[in-house]
């Protein structure tokens, strides 16, 4: 090994050093000190306990809010411009954005005006994953292209992995726009989206429309009278 | 020449005398390694090692550009590719750099694992190295979301959702990954602190403990049929055996490291400059809904199990194997921390290793071309194959029509075109009666919707008369035996006597 030439470098100041300093070593001086040193440290403790309640509160700050504050009416328009019995895209500009969103607070929903003021309104993401379903008139399917759900024209789901059927917005008609409660991702966790509809036969089975099956939950404010 | 020479030593000695570095440095450098672990399977590490400074060198240097705003991060990808002299190639040299770290650091695990090298006393740098692969793959995913591209925002709703399944805390998680109530700009800066900071910071500090460790407890030495590891004896044998054939680690065991070191920054040159940057895809405007978001190749593989997983299994799924797997990792140089190190005496291990790479292999390729996603734009795009036209009536040409536009084609191809979600239907006279089929399209069933509301009577006619011509040949169409009994002349014995139905 060649490490030799190295060693007197390194070992003669801190001897030097070492010699210099004379401490007080008496027992007592020495038993304050590491009690002192003991308080600095249960000071630090407490320093740092306080100190990490206003950082968690800002790194949590986000789930902390009331979900009610998240959601805001927002309008999509005269309702009379959306053809009845067709789904139509639409979009609008999240409530709660930032300056610096961009495009990324264009939110997309599927409108769908079944006759007169009664509509359905979809979330964009499959309930699957959240990829954007695309809607297919002449099917009348929505199609998710990342696994493969796939729902019918009222939202309920139709085959593939989604585990519910599309999320639906809450809405109304009001002085003749179509008015929905938006503002927040409608996720699985999300407990504002609405639950599946029974419309899934229409008007061409009229046989079946009198059967009693309730196609509106009584109280429910998204479904205008 | 000779008083150049004594001044830069004096220089050296100057440095050293403050700093007490060269002595350590050359210490580890030179400290005795088995020689026989002087060989191209030890590369890797380092090799992993070197990808992530060129990962820094190129991550700050494309820092110095990007812009961490959800309106303008996009914008600035374009800026860099275009705008920005050999801004394209930083951005090549620090998306493959990434592919390949991924991949060097997955060979290692594989060559550690498949050399026993977790085992006494090296169980906490394997403990250490399962992190740091955690960490690797957790610089991939947040990479991919700084490309704030159609796929980066889409994938990262793909994690949102994910992380909404979470029983009980689900929507408070999701709410603090995306800082606000939509996936936007404070998403993305959360996740640029991530890449940036907070990951790489955790990242270097545990590179530094794995390297420390290594050099603590030595190299894993190659390993021997029927040499057994035992907690008692194996710290006196590693050191004999590195004193009766020991070599200094530099240079002797490390030229195969440093050279390969070098092949692998070239190869990540050269892929850079011949495939270019990933992406940037479409913008990341959600309005846009033209889109088949897709993850980048360390992830596609979770991509083909999420499609693959029956619904009521895929929240457990999802949650408890990964925990699985992490804690098998972590717990298994615990439990298997003596014994034999050699793959020829250790079959389970090799079985599982080649288990789980074939898995990974598989589900990764599937994920390459989606065979469970409907092909959205199939039933506009794809021509009826001229063989199921020809000398066909007007109304079997009337339900390849309905076939096409009733988007049918989107999950069953024809022909070889079309999607994969359903079967091929090239065949299915052959397979499924007239009212079998009528059954099927109307009603749905088996993964398939019901078309029962999309389809007139006419339609529903014309649509079974095309798929009845769909059969090779050679193949007999699929027949109704009962049906044939029923229209078979004159009463039979023992079958009631019923009027003949008419073939519709």
């Amino acid at each position: 090994m060649e490490q030799e030439t190295m060693q007197p470098i390194d070992s003669q100041p801190s001897g030097e050093l070492a010699d210099a300093t004379t401490p007080r070593t008496d027992a007592s001086g020495r038993s304050r000190r590491i009690f002192l040193f003991k308080m600095a440290l249960f000071l630090n403790g407490m320093v740092g306990t306080v100190l990490a309640i206003p950082i968690l509160g800002y790194l949590l700050g986000p789930a902390l809010r009331k979900s009610a504050s998240q959601n805001a009416w927002i309008d999509l328009g005269d309702a009379g411009d959306y053809p009845e019995g067709e789904t139509r895209l639409a979009s609008f500009r999240d409530p709660f954005t930032a300056p610096w969103d961009g495009q990324t607070a264009d939110i997309p929903c599927w409108v769908r005006r079944i006759h007169g003021n009664d509509f359905q309104v979809f979330a964009i993401n499959c309930a699957h994953l959240g990829c954007p379903v695309r809607w297919f008139a002449q099917s009348q399917l929505f199609m998710c292209p990342c696994h493969g759900g796939v729902y019918y024209a009222d939202g309920s789901r139709a085959s593939g992995p989604p585990p519910r059927g599309l999320f639906e917005y809450e809405h109304k008609v009001a002085e003749g726009k179509l008015m929905i409660l938006a503002g927040k991702i409608p996720t699985l966790a999300s407990k504002n989206c609405g639950g599946p509809r029974l419309t899934q036969i229409q008007p061409a089975a009229s046989a079946e429309a009198g059967s009693g099956i309730p196609s509106q939950k009584p109280g429910d404010d998204s479904w205008p009278a | 020449m000779a008083g150049m020479k004594q001044r830069i030593f004096d220089l050296y000695g100057w440095f050293e005398q403050r700093l007490g570095l060269g002595e350590a440095i050359t210490g580890a450098a030179e400290h005795p390694v088995p020689s026989k672990t002087s060989s191209w399977w030890y590369v890797f590490g380092s090799a992993a090692a070197v990808l992530f400074m060129l990962q820094i060198v190129t991550g700050i240097l494309l820092a110095i550009v990007y812009a961490p705003t959800a309106g303008q991060a996009w914008n600035s990808l374009q800026f860099l590719d275009h705008n920005i002299r050999l801004g394209w190639y930083l951005r090549a040299l620090h998306g493959w750099g990434s592919d390949f770290m991924v991949a060097v650091v997955l060979i290692h695990l594989a060559q550690v694992f498949l050399f026993g090298a977790y085992k006494y006393p090296r169980e906490l740098t394997w403990i250490v190295g399962v992190f740091l692969l955690l960490l690797t793959l957790g610089m991939a995913f947040t990479g991919q979301v700084l490309r704030f591209d159609q796929d980066a925002y889409w994938g990262l709703g793909i994690g949102v959702s994910i992380v909404s399944r979470v029983p009980w805390i689900g929507g408070a998680l999701v709410d603090i990954l995306l800082g606000g109530p939509i996936l936007a700009g404070p998403t993305l800066s959360r996740f640029f602190a991530l890449h940036v900071f907070v990951i790489p910071g955790i990242l270097l500090a545990l590179v530094g403990v794995h390297a420390w460790m290594v050099l603590r407890l030595g190299i894993n030495e190659w390993p021997m049929p029927g040499r057994l590891v035992s907690k008692k004896t194996y710290v006196a044998e590693y050191h004999k055996l590195t004193q009766k054939s020991g070599i200094p680690f530099v240079p002797e065991g490390a030229w195969k490291d440093a050279l390969f070191a070098a092949a692998i920054v070239l190869a990540v040159m050269a892929c850079a400059a011949w495939f270019g940057p990933f992406g940037p895809t479409g913008q990341p405007d959600p309005t846009i809904i033209q889109t088949a978001p897709k993850p980048d190749v360390a992830f596609l593989w979770i991509y083909a199990v999420l499609a693959y997983l029956p619904a009521n299994l895929e929240t457990p799924a999802l949650f408890i194997a990964p925990v699985v797997i992490v804690l098998a990792l972590i717990l298994l140089p615990l439990i298997f921390g003596e014994g034999e190190k050699h793959w020829s005496r250790r079959p389970g291990a090799v079985l599982m290793l080649t288990g789980v790479a074939l898995t990974l292999g598989i589900f990764t390729r599937l994920g390459t071309y989606t065979p469970w996603s409907p092909i959205m734009d199939a039933w506009s795009r794809e021509p009826v194959p001229v063989a199921c036209l020809k000398d066909r009536t007007p109304l079997e040409r009337a339900g390849a029509i309905v076939f096409q536009n009733k988007q049918c084609r989107n999950c069953h191809a024809i022909g070889g075109e079309g999607g994969m979600r359903g079967p091929a239907l090239d065949g299915v006279a052959s397979q499924m009666t007239e009212d079998q089929m009528i059954r099927q399209v109307l009603q749905g069933g088996g993964n398939m919707p019901a078309f029962g509301n999309a389809l007139s009577p006419a339609e529903t006619t014309a649509l079974v008369d095309f798929l009845e011509t769909l059969r090779s040949g050679r193949v007999p169409a699929a027949i109704d035996a009962s049906r044939n009994v029923a229209e078979s002349p004159g009463p039979q014995p023992g079958t009631p006597n019923l009027p003949a139905r008419p073939g519709r």
